[in-house]
This record gives C-alpha cells, sequence and structure tokens, in this order.
C-alpha cells in the first residue's frame, strides 16, 4: 500500500460540537423571545435587535483585522452578543443606543482582553453597563414600553414605569409610612396589590420592560431547549432563582419578614433572562461544580441585594458582571475532589 | 438502599458494534512470516533464547522473561528462525523482533496439553504456569498477568472482578468470548480466585450486550458456581479499572493506588480464559481475539488470529481496508492507537483494528477554550481537564503537578466532548510525562 496513514493522538472519534453550533442554538433558543417582543413592542424592537447585531459583527470584524488575528466573526459569539444588549434595552431608547452599546461590549468587553474565551465579563452586560452608567435617563424610559392590551401599574407614579420600579418605590413608601400622607401610603399599597394581581401578565408578557426580558414564558421555552442540550446546566440557574427567591420571600416585605411575594420577584425584571441565559455564559462562569453553586447564589444574593437596599430598582446585570470578576477565583478553589480522595503529602 | 451502579463523570460515545457483536469468531489463517515482539507487555522486554537458523515449534519459548514485571514470548508458528532484528511496532517504535517462516507444519510444542490434575495444583504451580504462559492483560494494558494475581503479603484481596464491560466502540471481541466460550471465562475467574484466596466473584458487562449477561448468568448457575453476573449501564470507560470497581463494589481505589488496596484485582475476561489455558493446557499465549471493524473495513469480523500476524494479514482476511482507508487504530477509538503500517503485528493487547475513512481521520481545527465546562463534567477521574491543558500549554508544570495531572486514566473523554476541538488528554499525556521527568530529576 503507497498510501500514507495518517497518525493522530487517541480519541479517534468526537462528538459533533463545535462552538459556533454552540453560539447559534444559544441564539436561536432566544428567537421565541424575540418574536414576543416584536408582538408586544411592535417592530420598532426587531430594528434595535438587527442594530445591536450588526453593530456588534462589525465591530468584532474591523477590530480583529485591525489587529491582524484570525477574524473568528463567524463563530456567532458577537451575534449572540448583539442580541443580548438588545435584549436589555427598552423599546424607547434611540436606535444609535444599542450600536454604541454592542460596540463598547464588544471592544472593551471582549476584543481587548483577546476576543472570544478570554472576556473576563459578559460583553453583552458590560455594553449595557455603559449605556446605563453614560445615559441614565434615556435608558430608564419605560413609559411608552408597554405591551398591547398589557399593564404596568394602572397608577401614574413615575415616568418610568417597569414592575420593579413601581415595587421599588411603593415599597420605599409604605416601609416609611410615616413620612408620607396616608393617601399616598393608600396608593402605594393599591399599587403593590396591582401588581401582585398582574403576575400573570408578568409570566406571559403583557408587562413593561425590556425588549428580551418581559416573557418569562418564552424565555424558559428557550432555556428548556438548552438544558436538554446541555448548552447551559442547571447550576447556575437553579441557585441564581433559588436564591433570589428564599431571600425576596424572607426580606421581601415592608414591614415584617418571611412575607414577600416569590413569584412576582422571579418574574419580573431581568431575572429570568440574566440567570438563564447570560449568568450561564460558559466563558464567563466557573467550571467546576461547586463554583456553579457558589457563582449562582452570589448573584442572588447581589441582585436582591441592589433591588432591595440599592440605587437601582434592578440588579441582575450588576450581580453577574460582579461575580464574573470572581469566576475565576471560585474556580481556583472549588477544584474538585478527584476520585479515590486526595493524595497525602 | 439501592445504589446506582455507575460511576460519576463519562460519556456515551456511539456504539458501532451492530454489525461486529452478530458475528461468530473466525479463525484467520496463521500468517506466512510471524514477527514476535520481544515487548508485548508493560514491564522489562523479554529476552531472545533462540538464533538465526532454529526450528520452533507452535509455543515454543522464543524470548525468556526479562525480569519480574516482564512476560516471555512464544513461537506462534512452527517453522525457522530467519532473523531477529527490529521491526515495526503497534506502540510505534521499531522493536527487536524474532521472525519465524511458516513451514506450515502447524507443529505443537508437546507439553501442551490437558491436565486432569491441573485444579489440584498449588498455588506456586498455578502463578508459575500463568508466569510461563506468557500472560499479559488482554484489554490493551498488558500487565504481566502473573504479577497482578501476586500481590504483596500486605494486601489481602477479598474480590476478584471480570472486566466484559468493553466499553469502547466497535469492538466485540470480549463480547463474542462470553457468548461463545462463558465456560472458560469462568474457569479461568475460578482458578484466578482461587490463587488469590478471593471470596467475591463479580463479572461486570455492559448492559448493550444483554445476550452476554443471560449467557454468563445461565453458565454460572450450570456449574454452581456463586458469581455474580452484573448488568451495568452503557457508559464510557465503564470498563476502566477504578471505574469499574465503583460500580460493582462500591470502593474507591484511593488516589494514586491501585486496585489491590481495595482487596480487589480486576482481570479481562479474555484474560481470564487464558489463565484457563494457561494453567489447564499449560498453554502458552499464541492467539487472541481481534475485532476488526470500522466503516473503512470490507466486511468487519471477530477474528481469532496468531500473535505475530501482520495487520495487513488480518486486514485481508476480512476483504481488506476500503479505498477511503485514511487510519488504521489498534484498540477502540476512544484510547487506541493510530498505525503508521500495516506490517506491524498483532501483539497481545490487540483487542481491535479499527479502519477509519481519510475523511474522518484527521481532527478539525483547534479553536479557542470557551471555558464550557464539558471536559469537567465528563472527567471520571474528578480532574479540571480545561485547566490541566492550559497549564501544559503554557510548561506549568508544578501546577498541573498540583491540579492532579498524575490522577488522569487517559480515558479521553474530556477530548471527545470538546466543542473546541482541543486535544486535551494529549497535552495531559504529554504533561504527565514532563512532570515525571521533573521528578525524577528532583529525585
Amino acid at each position: 500500500m503507497d498510501k500514507k496513514l495518517v497518525v493522530s493522538s487517541s480519541p479517534h472519534i468526537l462528538i459533533k460540537e463545535s462552538t459556533p453550533k454552540i453560539m447559534y442554538t444559544v441564539t436561536a433558543s432566544l428567537i421565541p423571545a424575540g418574536i414576543g417582543a416584536v408582538y408586544f413592542f411592535g417592530i420598532r424592537a426587531l430594528w434595535i435587535m438587527l442594530i445591536g447585531i450588526v453593530s456588534a459583527v462589525i465591530t468584532e470584524f474591523v477590530i480583529a483585522k485591525m489587529l491582524k488575528k484570525p477574524v473568528t466573526v463567524t463563530d456567532g459569539s458577537a451575534v449572540l452578543t448583539g442580541l443580548l444588549l438588545s435584549y436589555n434595552v427598552s423599546v424607547q431608547v434611540p436606535l444609535w443606543m444599542p450600536a454604541v452599546g454592542a460596540f463598547f461590549g464588544i471592544a472593551v468587553g471582549k476584543m481587548v482582553f483577546g476576543g472570544l474565551g478570554y472576556n473576563p465579563m459578559n460583553p453583552a452586560l458590560l455594553g449595557r453597563a455603559f449605556l446605563l452608567a453614560s445615559w441614565p435617563a434615556k435608558m430608564t424610559v419605560f413609559d411608552k414600553a408597554v405591551p398591547q392590551g398589557g399593564t404596568v401599574s394602572g397608577i401614574d407614579m413615575m415616568t418610568s414605569a417597569t414592575p420593579l420600579n413601581v415595587y421599588k418605590s411603593s415599597h420605599e413608601i409604605l416601609a416609611n409610612s410615616s413620612q408620607y400622607s396616608i393617601e399616598k401610603v393608600q396608593q402605594a399599597n393599591e399599587a403593590l396589590g396591582k401588581l401582585y394581581d398582574s403576575i400573570e401578565g408578568l409570566f406571559w408578557g403583557k408587562i413593561g420592560g425590556c425588549i428580551g426580558e418581559t416573557s418569562a414564558a418564552l424565555l424558559l421555552l428557550g432555556a428548556a431547549f438548552l438544558m436538554y442540550k446541555r448548552y447551559i446546566g442547571w447550576k447556575i440557574p437553579f441557585f441564581y432563582i433559588g436564591t433570589v427567591a428564599v431571600l425576596s420571600w424572607i426580606f421581601g416585605a415592608p414591614d415584617s419578614y418571611f412575607g414577600g411575594n416569590v413569584l412576582f420577584a422571579l418574574f419580573s425584571g431581568g431575572l429570568i433572562l440574566g440567570a438563564f441565559y447570560m449568568a450561564t455564559d460558559m466563558v464567563t462562569s466557573p467550571v467546576t461544580f461547586r463554583g456553579r453553586i457558589y457563582f449562582g447564589i452570589g448573584c442572588g444574593v447581589i441582585t436582591f441585594i441592589i433591588r432591595r437596599y440599592g440605587g437601582y430598582p434592578e440588579g441582575v446585570s450588576y450581580s453577574i458582571l460582579l461575580m464574573n470578576l470572581v469566576a475565576p477565583l471560585l474556580d481556583r478553589y472549588t477544584q474538585p475532589k478527584i476520585f479515590g480522595g486526595r493524595k497525602k503529602k | 438502599m439501592l445504589r446506582k451502579k455507575t460511576f460519576t463523570g463519562g460519556v456515551h460515545p456511539p456504539e458501532f458494534k451492530s454489525e461486529g457483536e452478530k458475528k461468530k469468531v473466525e479463525t484467520c489463517p496463521a500468517p506466512k512470516t510471524a514477527i514476535i515482539p520481544v515487548s508485548q507487555h508493560i514491564g522489562a522486554p523479554a529476552q531472545p533464547v533462540v538464533e538465526r537458523g532454529d526450528t520452533v515449534k507452535i509455543g515454543d519459548v522464543v524470548a525468556k522473561a526479562g525480569g519480574f514485571v516482564s512476560a516471555p514470548v512464544h513461537a506462534t508458528i512452527s517453522g525457522k528462525v530467519k532473523k531477529i532484528e527490529k521491526r515495526p511496532h503497534p506502540l510505534g517504535q521499531n522493536v527487536l523482533s524474532v521472525i519465524i517462516e511458516n513451514d506450515q507444519a502447524d507443529e505443537w510444542n508437546p507439553d501442551i496439553q490437558f491436565d486432569e490434575q491441573y485444579e489440584k495444583q498449588s498455588t506456586a504451580e498455578m502463578i508459575q504456569r500463568i508466569s510461563a504462559a506468557g500472560l499479559a492483560g488482554m484489554g490493551g494494558a498488558t500487565f504481566p498477568t502473573h504479577v497482578k494475581v501476586k500481590p504483596p503479603d500486605n494486601k489481602k484481596i477479598d474480590t476478584v472482578i471480570l472486566n466484559g464491560a468493553e466499553c469502547e466502540p466497535f469492538l466485540t471481541a470480549d463480547h463474542r468470548l462470553m457468548l461463545e466460550e462463558p465456560e472458560r471465562v469462568l474457569k479461568g475467574l475460578q482458578l484466578i480466585m482461587r490463587i488469590l484466596g478471593a471470596q467475591t466473584g463479580l463479572i461486570g458487562i455492559e448492559n448493550n450486550k444483554p445476550d452476554a449477561v443471560r449467557v454468563m448468568k445461565a453458565k454460572v448457575n450450570e456449574l454452581g458456581l456463586p458469581y455474580k453476573v452484573t448488568s451495568l449501564p452503557v457508559k464510557y470507560p465503564q470498563g476502566a479499572e477504578k471505574q469499574l470497581i465503583k460500580a460493582l463494589k462500591n470502593r474507591k481505589v484511593p488516589a494514586g493506588g491501585l486496585p489491590m488496596d481495595v482487596g480487589c484485582v480486576v482481570q479481562n475476561v479474555g484474560t481470564a480464559a487464558a489463565v484457563y489455558d494457561a494453567i489447564a493446557y499449560k498453554k502458552p499465549l499464541i492467539e487472541r481475539i481481534v475485532s476488526v471493524a470500522g466503516p473503512a473495513i470490507k466486511e468487519p469480523k471477530n477474528l481469532l488470529v496468531r500473535i505475530g500476524t501482520p495487520f495487513a494479514e488480518v486486514l485481508e482476511c476480512c476483504g481488506g481496508p476500503t479505498e477511503e482507508m485514511g487510519k488504521l487504530i489498534m484498540g477502540g477509538p476512544m484510547m487506541g492507537l493510530a498505525q503508521y503500517t500495516l506490517d506491524a503485528p498483532v501483539i497481545k493487547g490487540t483487542s481491535g483494528l479499527i479502519a477509519m475513512k481519510e475523511t474522518q481521520s484527521f481532527r478539525p481545527p483547534e479553536t479557542v477554550c470557551i471555558s464550557c465546562a464539558h471536559c469537567v463534567d465528563v472527567c471520571p477521574m474528578g480532574l479540571v481537564p480545561k485547566a490541566l491543558g492550559q497549564f501544559v500549554k503554557h510548561e506549568r508544570y508544578n501546577d498541573a503537578k498540583s491540579y492532579h495531572i498524575l490522577d488522569c486514566i487517559e480515558c479521553g473523554s474530556c477530548s471527545y466532548v470538546c466543542p473546541a476541538h482541543i486535544n486535551l488528554v494529549h497535552l495531559v499525556k504529554f504533561g504527565k510525562l514532563k512532570v515525571i521527568e521533573q521528578q525524577k530529576k528532583a529525585g
């Protein structure tokens, strides 16, 4: 036989997986929520998504060219970042904002560190944090971000009107009820009551908020698919959401313990989106079994603290960004127990 | 409480066994020229005791054991010793080999005969017969069997486990052996247990071989033996020693330890059958069952092959490889060794020959690690392959050592699942060598 044989190291068979396949599958799993967003908010939501994606892809392409690095923009990670960023803004933001956010996320959050695989923080969340810090007023306008047939709160208490906003200000009033007029307190009570009545709406998406975070149902649908494909594990979402649930139950009510409304805490804001799609980002989350558990708990604690005591109504993105930074440390200190225990030195 | 009989981690590669498992074992014609390497086992190479021009019969010793952890090798055909020279070896280097030209007389060494008194032999005599027969673990690791059945006095063995898991894709040799000759296997187990003074005999078989489980159970009952045949969930690497002990006995071999540290000895089913032959017939290990399979083989078969038969002749017996063959693997596709020449011979550890198409022979290009943690999830040893790979790439061998690189069993599960196509187990194997080198230097 004159043909040469290929010699390579074992194993000689491989699972049919690749980074692009993972990235595009995750992107695809977000499509139901995207369709939902267009249905709830109108076609403008679609433009924001497309602008986010295009900006992310172009940014990565141009920077890779400039740095004379191999262009891997087709691996789908930039598309995913752009989409996730657009899911994290209100439908009312000016159209240049998703472009700027995606640019910042990719350029500063990812390419500066060497591209995919080396970024310490989730680029989409970093982009959002940048937008929120730079144009807080524009980022928190939600008064027209009300789905068709949906309701925000029924009362005109503030300009920005996500359920968490209403929750936070009502809470504020009820906790210090002596300082407010009786009408105010009554209004706040009513508002909270209406919020809690609207949980069904929260779940299906008939409620104001960012583009991608409204419909918990559609997000969960995509997440279930990803779990089935094993692209996301159960640990981070479970411990993240579980921590928020427990803390919200214990400390969530304005005037007593163990009286918080758990379902409201779970389905409002970006918790579902964050827990299933952002905290589970492979690159920026821990790889070890216990590391992922601590990571989820840490995200949950920080989210709850920001929501309950912090200056912002929502804490999902900051909590994940902060935990991203400790992920390498978590990995280091949570090495799995090796089979047969540790060797005696 | 019911305990799930398994271990943590592991992967589920496609099995590819459907064709081979139905094929009865056929005999591959004896080679025209047998190439018998003096090193077919872990340990010191054997030393040739024949010279050019000598006439040998089947079963004659051609090279004696080179130490305690070593094994003799025997003539597997009758004929004339043509040469003693270095020849290609399946492990990749040229190894001193005894080349015998077949005289087609098929003449056996007259000492190889059934010994009616075999069961009454002393333990020492039994071990002597195993040692003289040149037995080495036939699952592929080729550790000399007489060493394994003679643990140090302070290690009490209570359990002997027969490994019939055959968890590698494509391989069906052990499966066919259990179906066709369960008695030889069980008698081998009986002898090993007698030698070790063990009370418990366990046989672990993956549940993708329900017929083998059935046949073995029936045979155990028929012979009135107290052994337990267990059907194990299909998961690679179920047949790895430590994982098998965990699944069957729920004992964990300590890190850096051996099965005998938890009172167990694990033998491949093929080795057990060979133990029976060695003690009852004084028959040396001169032939073995080889699964010939893979997408580039015309007709997959299970063949009884004389050791020393060149791969080319074994493939020929299955209609030869197809035009598309790009890679030939000795062993299974998960841990087997890619061959560079078809001139290398079948050795004691050749459990299979798998021919892959050229289109399946190359790994896709490596991309960047995205920390998906799939390698961590599947590692049956509880390691962090991703970190080990990075340490080795950056030559940080001390870090690799502190991350327990030496505990890797090289099963390849991490490389198998990696979506970035990083050959982690390859990096780890390389790193292990470096770590051991450093340890030696440090004294």
